[in-house]
């Protein structure tokens, strides 16, 4: 917390002033959930993650045999849906939160945070230090948390504007598309080579890594199963395209409502030096975001719907996050502080809208460019309208969200 | 594969070793004797030696080590005898729960006490409570192979109702005549054959049978001690010791107290107190590290012994080769920790 002798010139995090002793006795109570939670750990959570996994493998090996017969339209259907939600699984539910080292109190070397590997092209070394360390220790940090855009899209007015980010909804489309080689180059930090404060040639062991993890995987999924069976190898290889496709376009959806919602906030580099633990579970409260939904559809997203207890306690198993929230909630509410939950549609709409908004300049978008502004708001809205339509298919589809 | 084959069966698994119990005995008091069948990645042991066996109890998994007291070999079959310490977790937690159907995992058999090929011209083993399994396994194995030469065995247990396997080596030595056994029971003496704590006294009378015996001591140190003094001058490699001890673990010393040893750099230093990751560089020891607060898990390492205090949580745990982070512990006393 800076001192109110020097304020700063813009606050980037307007929230409700708490003195340093109120800030502190809030971190003390985050504290305490925590302990609670990790005294009560145990088999119960060891049952619960090896459910998941003995699910997801059934799925894969569900999806993969229907797809080998795909030249049927109903395997092919049956197969695809299953091979995506294996993929969703293994990503969300299992791999992330494994990797956290959120069942690394099991000592089972199946389940150990520095082991595990997952069905995705990021290699999971490189996940653990860009997402891990720097995402969740920098969170909301614009400068340090690379997470803010992923170094090709525009998701904070403090990220300077140039004209590379006019194509802000068309690069949005793309990152979500091809979203499992977005997150494998993550570590690269593309923008900082381009800007050349990074040398390639001192990426070499990491482009290695990716090269290695994206041949496997492609490998896999393009060349291996789809040659199983034969002449026919076309339609699983479909399959398999558009599993990942789904994949990567549903946590695309999951990660991007974490942070970038209305009312999600951005810290500077100042404001966070120095900052003590209760500042810290301030911030990581402050930046993130939760979406309301049904028990399948919060395993479905990996509990990140919880992502306001996943960045306060990221080590703690995920499917305790949601009995855990109440508590959060009620604490947070008590100190007046910001809550932010809501539904897929209307967090994920905001979320378009602002990449939709951040496409141009502030000044830009008010002054000179008045009219093209006004197209661009009124196209956040049609996003939010279209997030609606989203949600009410989903809720066909998903009748436990 | 073994991840899809093990959803079947946790057996079916290839690459990892596990084993089931197939029989539960309860035979002496205060321990019990698991028949365990392992997988097709087990490898088979040597009479003598040990396998780390690993238990899960609520979600946790332990590990333990144990001398499979079975005749050797290569096959799935093995038995191993626990003997119940005061607040030994695994030890009470088999006593009171193991039914056949339990899954453990399981290292391949470890250890250079074991019963040298060829065999030796006479055998002398002398055990220490529940240090007789791995003799139990070089008895067992000896009497499997018809084996002619002398073999001794010395048990020194507190009383006949705790002592491990006393039925099946009596009809051992009835039917044996090559077989002296002799007992003491330190808790009620008068007993057994033999009294009190060993002596070289203990020691059969045609005592020249076994002048050139291989000796086999396996037991408490104190036991240990005294026999290593009884086989000097030359005499010590004709003597193979295995230490028994039940899991004592290394007592819980203050903050700032003990030695910190890096096993895989080989490195110690006096414990200041700090941060286990700290005190690494301090010692120019490198270890990876990110956030430095607890939160990321990249500095994660394996304690192999010792006590520790998380100092976020002020959680204290002496559990032995459990994971932890090096930035958010500190030692209390002696900790030795796989870096």
């Amino acid at each position: 917390m800076t001192t109110t002798t020097a304020p700063p010139e813009r606050s980037l995090s307007p929230s409700p002033s708490l003195t340093p002793e109120q800030i502190q006795a809030f971190g003390e109570e985050m504290d305490a959930i925590r302990q609670r939670l990790l005294a009560d750990r145990g088999e119960r959570d060891a049952n619960y993650i090896r459910g998941v996994i003995r699910a997801q493998r059934g799925l894969e090996v569900a999806g993969r045999g229907l797809l080998w017969a795909g030249v049927f339209p109903p395997a092919w259907v049956a197969g695809t849906a299953a091979l995506s939600l294996s993929k969703i699984l293994d990503n969300m539910e299992i791999g992330h939160n494994v990797m956290h080292g959120q069942y690394d109190w099991m000592n089972d070397p199946k389940l150990s945070g520095k082991q595990f590997e997952w069905d995705t092209a990021c290699p999971a070394d490189q996940w653990r230090h860009s997402h891990n360390y720097m995402h969740h220790t920098h969170t909301n940090i614009v400068g340090k948390d690379r997470d803010i855009g992923y170094g090709v899209l525009r998701m904070s007015e403090d990220q300077p504007w140039n004209r590379y980010y006019l194509g802000n909804p068309l690069w949005a489309v793309l990152l979500a598309t091809l979203f499992q080689y977005g997150v494998a180059l993550h570590d690269l930090e593309v923008e900082r080579l381009a800007s050349g404060e990074a040398d390639l040639a001192d990426k070499s062991e990491l482009l290695k890594g990716i090269w290695e993890k994206v041949r496997r995987q492609t490998l896999k999924d393009y060349v291996f199963f789809p040659a199983l069976s034969g002449p026919l190898f076309a339609f699983p290889l479909a399959g398999n395209a558009t599993a990942n496709l789904v994949r990567n376009l549903w946590s695309f959806t999951i990660i991007f409502c974490g942070h970038f919602p209305e009312g999600t906030q951005e810290f500077s580099e100042e404001e966070t030096e120095n900052e003590t633990r209760g500042e810290w579970y301030r911030r990581q409260l402050l930046g993130s975001a939760n979406l309301s939904g049904g028990s399948l559809f919060h395993v479905l997203s990996g509990n990140l719907s919880f992502q306001i207890e996943h960045h306060l306690f990221p080590d703690l198993p995920a499917h305790r996050y949601a009995e855990i929230s109440v508590e959060v909630q009620e604490v947070c509410e008590r100190y007046g502080l910001p809550y932010n939950v809501g539904p897929l549609h209307r967090q994920f709409g905001s979320v378009v809208g602002k990449i939709w908004r951040l496409a141009l300049p502030e000044s830009e978008r008010r002054g000179r460019l008045g009219p093209a502004g006004t197209v661009i708001d009124g196209l956040g809205g049609a996003a939010r309208t279209l997030g609606g339509a989203v949600r009410k298919v989903a809720r066909l589809a998903l009748p436990g969200s | 594969m073994d991840g899809y084959l093990e959803q079947i069966d946790p057996l079916l698994a290839t690459a990892e070793c596990r084993a089931r119990v197939v029989d539960v005995e309860r035979a002496a008091k205060g321990s019990v004797t698991l028949k365990l069948r392992a997988n097709r990645a087990w490898q088979g042991f040597r009479a003598g030696q040990f396998v780390q066996v690993a238990v899960e109890i609520d979600g946790v998994r332990h590990q333990r080590c144990y001398s499979p007291a079975s005749a050797e070999g290569r096959g799935p079959e093995l038995e191993i005898t626990v003997r119940c310490h005061p607040g030994g977790l695994v030890s009470n937690f088999l006593e009171e729960n193991a039914v056949p159907g339990m899954v453990f995992g399981l290292s391949q058999a470890e250890g250079d006490f074991q019963l040298p090929e060829p065999r030796p011209g006479s055998a002398l083993l002398i055990g220490g409570g529940s240090g007789i399994t791995p003799l139990m396994a070089i008895v067992r194995t000896l009497f499997a192979e018809r084996y002619a030469g002398p073999i001794a065995l010395l048990h020194y247990s507190r009383d006949s109702a705790s002592a491990i396997y006393r039925e099946e080596l009596e009809r051992l030595a009835e039917e044996h005549p090559n077989f002296h056994l002799a007992r003491s029971y330190t808790r009620s003496p008068g007993v057994g054959e033999i009294d009190g704590h060993f002596s070289p006294t203990h020691l059969p009378q045609s005592e020249s049978r076994f002048a050139d015996a291989e000796v086999f001591a396996c037991g408490p140190p104190d036991l240990l001690d005294a026999v290593r003094g009884n086989w000097t001058n030359g005499l010590e490699q004709r003597l193979h010791v295995e230490s028994f001890v039940p899991p004592t673990f290394v007592p819980m010393g203050k903050s700032g107290d003990g030695v910190i040893r890096f096993a895989e750099s080989g490195c110690e230093v006096q414990n200041t107190g700090a941060s286990l990751l700290e005190q690494a560089e301090e010692a120019g020891v490198q270890a990876q590290f990110g956030c430095r607060m607890g939160i990321c898990h990249t500095c994660t390492r394996r304690k192999l012994a010792g006590t520790h205090q998380n100092l976020v949580t002020g959680e204290i745990s002496s559990a032995p080769r459990e994971e932890i982070q090096l930035c958010v512990s500190a030692a209390l006393g002696d900790l030795t920790v796989d870096l």
